[in-house]
């Protein structure tokens, strides 16, 4: 490392800089946005003149009829209650496939794979009829469920690998030494599992807060709305004022935690994105 | 399945012992509830969708509703509409999932032979991850937005430049909205695949006398194939489906319509069942066809294969 050119360390930071510049870029111009009046909004400035916090009060204006505090509960509950239960169900399943000899394991696999190949607009049509004959639609059930299919292949992928790499046998020698199986399981087998159930829940709960498809075709108002769907359907004052500082501001707010996040738990982010494609 | 591996399978059930059978037991139970799960909203309704593609269903006229067999099909593929928004859709497809592979590429080798900064490098591309899709398309679109967009005062465009007012202008919006958004996970997976190349392949190469573009393409890239493929393969059924950025942009106005968008359009707006399943199938079978392509006809090796470590 200390044996780089000059030149070498100089071409290097200019790649660091634009590519830490291009990721950055629409964040940045977000968070300008958010920040100008209503009256100059429209100045096209890359930094606002005045600071005005105008945008994020009128988000929250009115408590529970406000634009967003509804739709933030409806994404943080249903986002999380997804990952909760897929995360739940996808442990079961991969302890199983990675831990267990039964036919058909081949099959729940490329089953799992296929459905993360799979066009989610084209099961919207029927959820929507069958989500209104069965009074789901506008719940938050309604669209937990099709987070639930669309998330636990890629939790089911992500904690197989994980559990093929946890050495088994540290269990029973523990209870060779005298451990019960309960305590073998919690001492020994939750710590080296729990990484794993871990990044699978990041993973699936940036992918529920993300969804749009079924958030907008299987909701019609407020009551189970999520955050992004809630965005594309902001309203100015009037018709004619296009609410650009609104949505900004909101997209702002439900940026910077999924930044802190992803700060926080990068490198874990990166090996459950990579574990189930490269490893196999 | 042949006669040989039918008669070795019956050889192996004689054996088989009461441990084998718990064992068996306990795994069906554990994978029963996800499968369920999985197969409850993707079996069923893709038949339920085929069942409606053969009807006339349209719940603004529910009495005309009956059977039509393949009409809604023969009109779908009779309309401009579809192939435009075919073509659309392969259009954003290809450009994209090309452009991200050249950056995607040029990026996990920036990151695998990192000098310093390896930490803020990964933070900034993951980043674009993490956000959501239709904030990241909000954004692209008030930057290039001439009302109160940025870019156009930057003087290498025309001030005034209506993106949105043009296909190929909005398209050009569009997929680098996509790009912007995709390009990490295909970085990410190639440097996962950078990660296996055994170093000593390289200094070997080197001794030998090859140069980095011999070294890249002799080495590099036939070992990061099956990861490539893999990326590929994902990013390209991804891409295929597009729906948020185009419908936070133009909603499909100026011939930018996609197929996700024809398929909404249809069904929730319009609220007409059957013509909106029947491409919603036809949507369904597209994808298919491109899986199967790059599984069969290129060798993907997709990480299904679950039980060889």
């Amino acid at each position: 490392m200390t044996r780089q050119s000059p030149r070498a360390r100089l071409a290097w930071t200019v790649g660091l800089s634009v590519v830490v510049v291009y990721a950055m870029v629409p964040v940045l111009w977000l968070m300008s946005l958010s920040l100008k009046s209503p009256d100059s909004v429209a100045d096209k400035k890359v930094i606002p003149e005045n600071i005005s916090f105008e945008n994020y009060e009128a988000l929250f204006a009115g408590g529970l009829d406000s634009p967003l505090l509804r739709p933030l509960i409806n994404s943080i509950v249903i986002a999380l209650t997804a990952t909760v239960i897929a995360v739940t169900l996808a442990s079961f399943t991969a302890y199983a496939i990675a831990r267990l000899d039964f036919p058909g394991k081949g099959l729940i696999l490329a089953g799992a794979l296929a459905i993360a190949m799979f066009p989610p607009i084209s099961v919207v049509g029927p959820l929507f009829d069958m989500w209104r004959t069965l009074g789901l639609y506008d719940t938050y059930v309604g669209l937990i469920i099709p987070y639930l299919t669309f998330a636990l292949p890629l939790a089911i992928y992500t904690l197989v690998a994980f559990f093929r790499e946890i050495p088994w046998e540290l269990e029973q020698a523990a209870q060779v030494d005298g451990a019960t199986p309960w305590q073998a399981f919690r001492k020994i087998i939750l710590p080296l599992a729990a990484p794993g159930v871990f990044t699978a829940a990041i993973l699936v709960f940036i992918f529920a807060w993300n969804d749009f498809v079924f958030a907008i075709t299987l909701t019609s108002s407020d009551s189970a709305r999520t955050v992004p769907a809630a965005l594309a359907f902001f309203t100015g004052e009037s018709q004619f004022t296009a609410p650009v500082g609104a949505i900004a501001a909101a997209a702002v707010l439900v940026t910077i935690p999924i930044i802190i996040f992803v700060l926080i738990f990068q490198r874990r982010i990166v090996a459950g994105l990579t574990a189930g494609a490269v490893k196999g | 399945m042949t006669a040989l591996s039918l008669g070795r399978k019956k050889a192996k059930r004689a054996p088989i012992s009461d441990k084998t059978r718990a064992e068996r037991k306990l795994a069906l139970m554990l994978c029963a509830p996800a499968v369920f799960v999985m197969l409850l909203v993707t079996l069923y309704p893709i038949g339920y969708a085929i069942v409606l593609s053969v009807q006339k269903v349209d719940l603004r006229f529910p009495a005309e509703s009956g059977f039509v067999g393949l009409d809604n099909y023969a009109a779908v593929l009779k309309s401009d509409l579809w192939w435009q928004d075919l073509f659309n859709n392969t259009f954003v497809t290809v450009v994209s999932v090309a452009i991200e592979l050249v950056l995607g590429m040029a990026l996990a080798l920036v990151m695998h032979r990192a000098i310093f900064g390896r930490g803020l490098i990964r933070t900034a591309v993951l980043i674009p991850y993490g956000i959501v899709t239709v904030v990241a398309a909000f954004a692209w679109f008030f930057a290039f937005d001439p009302e109160s967009g940025f870019v156009n005062t930057l003087g290498i465009f025309e001030a005034e430049k209506a993106w949105f007012g043009d296909r190929w202008s909005a398209f050009a919006v569009i997929i680098m909205a996509e790009v912007w958004k995709t390009t990490p996970f295909m970085a990410l997976l190639l440097l996962a695949g950078l990660a296996t190349i055994d170093n000593g392949l390289y200094e070997a190469a080197k001794v030998d006398g090859a140069s980095a573009v011999q070294r890249f393409f002799r080495i590099t890239l036939p070992l990061l194939k099956p990861a490539l493929l893999v990326a590929l393969l994902f990013r390209m059924l991804d891409a295929f489906r597009v729906f948020d950025s185009i419908f936070v942009m133009t909603r499909g106005s100026q011939d930018t319509e996609s197929l996700s968008i024809l398929s909404y359009n249809q069904l929730i707006s319009r609220l007409n069942l059957g013509l909106g399943s029947a491409v919603s199938v036809l949507l369904f079978i597209l994808v298919l066809m491109i899986a199967f392509v790059f599984v069969k006809g290129f060798g993907t090796a997709v990480p299904s294969q679950g039980d060889r470590k």
